[in-house]
């Protein structure tokens, strides 16, 4: 488990910076339904504070459904169970989701007051690598740009928590594996526990420390991938994880490198 | 094998995107960006080379035409200097023309030149200045009027569920009822004064304004609620931040049917029911036989609604520059 450095300290209790650290979210028992189909049954869960986990499953295997259930996105669902997060959650959802009609400065500052948070604002955009950019529309950017702004705008609000629906579901191959290279960056300098939903097993065996697999609304497979970072998408010891994680996902060999199945929206 | 496959058609599709997107707005020089710089250059240039040659062939086609052709891509093309002048220009000179070759029946359709002469006359005596402001007053306080209450009336509906159920239902009806339908009654409770016309110039007003912007204050995406939520965004900041910038579109639509609207209001009102203004004066023209002075009073209205209207455009570009429409 991470040992804390600065960014930590200045946070309140709960997350801690002593050994056995209380765990940033904890489900007992998470159920979520609808219309009469169990999406998430009975789903036991701790992220320990300042873990890079990965979450894979099936479309519709209820990644989302447990993303927005933590990010406390689903009012209107019928659901039951134990679900405690902490107080400064962001999320990064599969579009960047930035406001056309303010610019990207004004958009990663969406939620912020004062001139500190400007401050912070300009230094998240000069993180992620868009200084110089403070004053574009957002339908200026590119789709990796956009992206890139919408991290920084979960950044701007120090989250204890970064939950990431598909963050590079939308964006092109060569954009991924750059943005890949960036969210482990911010994790290392920034520390928040991050929950990283997505579908796509390599991007879940090279990015994350843990990976889970869901699968039939429980938690199919709890991974520990215990390989150093930066971690190369060839490394032959990663293709054991690879193959472990596709079995639970049921996927034979010959698909190795995309998921079998269509990819769909996940029920929302 | 580190691409996925439902990786690597998204990016195929974003190429195409950015391809087509960037041939229509010119000066966008960045951002071609990690998005598949090949796909997109390699589509402009077929375009292009398309274009080349049907573009020359045809260089004495409509301006808007030629420049579509030239740019290619789906995007109409860069907007000429003063575009929206061309076609009012060749009418009247078409006009000019045929009255200038005796094509036209004088008592029917006077020539440009006698209208003009006609306005310069009444000008210069005084009654054509009175009616013209008249008009204007009419007009712009029946505009206000009409302004205020559907911007009001649609804010109530937008944002509160009770405002919504008082409200909306009842303007519904209203709208199902042609306004001008109203006169006999307005002018019954009114009297035939000046309060019936801007009453009835309010009620043509308020109904596109209020539904415009209703529906874009109801239809307001999903997806920013959701991300005001997560931002931890007040009510307050919410509909100041979200909300009310997300409605300007519908509204500025709202708007501009609304100006034209009390235009509309104005003629009709004035031509039925009046004891001066422009449409009282072109009432008048029609007891005397007098064409030119009717015409004059078309012209009037025209210049007064092509102003108007673009009066709104204007405003709506400044506040709505984030948006890269096919107009920009």
């Amino acid at each position: 488990m991470a040992t804390h450095t600065e960014q930590l300290t200045s946070r309140p209790a709960p997350s801690a910076t002593t050994a056995p650290a209380a765990p940033a979210v904890r489900l007992r028992g998470l159920t979520r339904s609808f219309d009469g189909r169990t999406v998430l049954d009975h789903v036991d869960l701790d992220l320990p504070a300042g873990q890079l986990t990965a979450l894979l499953g099936h479309s519709g295997s209820g990644k989302s459904t447990l993303l927005r259930a933590i990010a406390g996105l689903d009012h209107e669902v019928v659901g039951s169970g134990e679900l405690s997060a902490p107080d400064r959650v962001s999320v990064v959802f599969q579009d960047s989701r930035l406001l056309p009609w303010r610019r990207v400065l004004d958009n990663v500052l969406l939620g912020t007051d004062g001139k500190e948070a400007a401050e912070r604002g300009r230094a998240a955009l000069a993180e992620v690598g868009l200084a110089g950019r403070e004053r574009a529309w957002p339908n200026e950017l590119s789709g990796g740009e956009a992206q890139r702004a919408a991290l920084a705008r979960s950044l701007v609000r120090e989250p204890e928590l970064l939950l990431a629906d598909e963050p590079f579901g939308a964006l092109d191959a060569l954009t991924r594996i750059k943005m890949h290279g960036l969210l482990r960056e911010l994790w290392e300098r920034h520390r928040p526990s991050v929950l990283l939903v997505t579908h796509d097993v390599d991007e879940a065996i090279v990015l994350a420390d843990r990976v889970l697999v869901l699968d039939q609304g429980r938690i199919g497979l709890d991974l520990t991938i215990d390989r150093a970072h930066p971690r190369s998408y060839r490394d032959p010891l990663l293709g054991e994880y690879r193959e472990r994680l596709l079995a639970a996902l049921g996927v034979t060999e010959d698909h190795t490198g995309s998921e079998a199945h269509p990819d769909q929206e996940d029920h929302q | 094998m580190t691409t996925s496959i439902p990786s690597a058609t998204a990016a195929t599709s974003t190429a195409a995107a950015t391809a087509v997107s960037e041939d229509g707005e010119n000066g966008r020089s960045d951002e071609t960006g990690e998005t598949g710089e090949i796909s997109q250059t390699s589509g402009a240039a077929e375009t292009a080379g398309a274009a080349e040659t049907s573009g020359a062939a045809e260089t004495a086609a409509p301006a808007r035409r030629t420049g579509r052709r030239r740019r290619g891509g789906l995007s109409p093309g860069k907007r000429l200097p003063a575009s929206r002048l061309i076609g009012p220009v060749l009418f009247f000179a078409l006009w000019a023309g045929a009255s200038a070759a005796g094509q036209l029946d004088t008592n029917a359709i006077p020539a440009p030149w006698t209208v003009l002469r006609t306005a310069g006359q009444l000008w210069s005596d005084g009654t054509l200045s009175t009616d013209i402001l008249t008009s204007l007053r009419r007009a712009g306080s029946g505009f206000a009027l009409g302004l205020t209450a559907g911007v009001v009336l649609a804010l109530t509906a937008g944002l509160s569920r009770v405002g919504e159920a008082l409200i909306d239902g009842t303007v519904q009806l209203n709208r199902a009822i042609p306004t001008l339908g109203l006169i006999p009654l307005f002018i019954l409770w009114l009297g035939i004064g000046e309060t019936f016309k801007i009453a009835i110039i309010a009620i043509v007003v308020y109904i596109p304004i209020y539904l415009n912007l209703y529906s874009a204050l109801s239809g307001i995406d999903h997806r920013f609620v959701e991300l005001a939520e997560v931002q931890g965004l007040s009510k307050l900041r919410f509909i100041r931040e979200i909300v009310i910038p997300g409605a300007l579109p519908g509204f500025f639509v709202g708007l501009r049917l609304g100006v034209t609207g009390s235009w509309l209001g104005l003629v009709v009102l004035e031509q039925i029911n009046a004891t001066s203004g422009l449409g009282y004066m072109m009432f008048q023209a029609q007891n005397y036989g007098q064409t030119d002075v009717i015409l004059v009073g078309l012209l009037i209205y025209g210049i007064f609604g092509l102003v108007s209207d673009s009066a709104v455009r204007l405003i709506e570009r400044r506040v709505l520059s984030w948006r890269r429409t096919l107009n920009s």
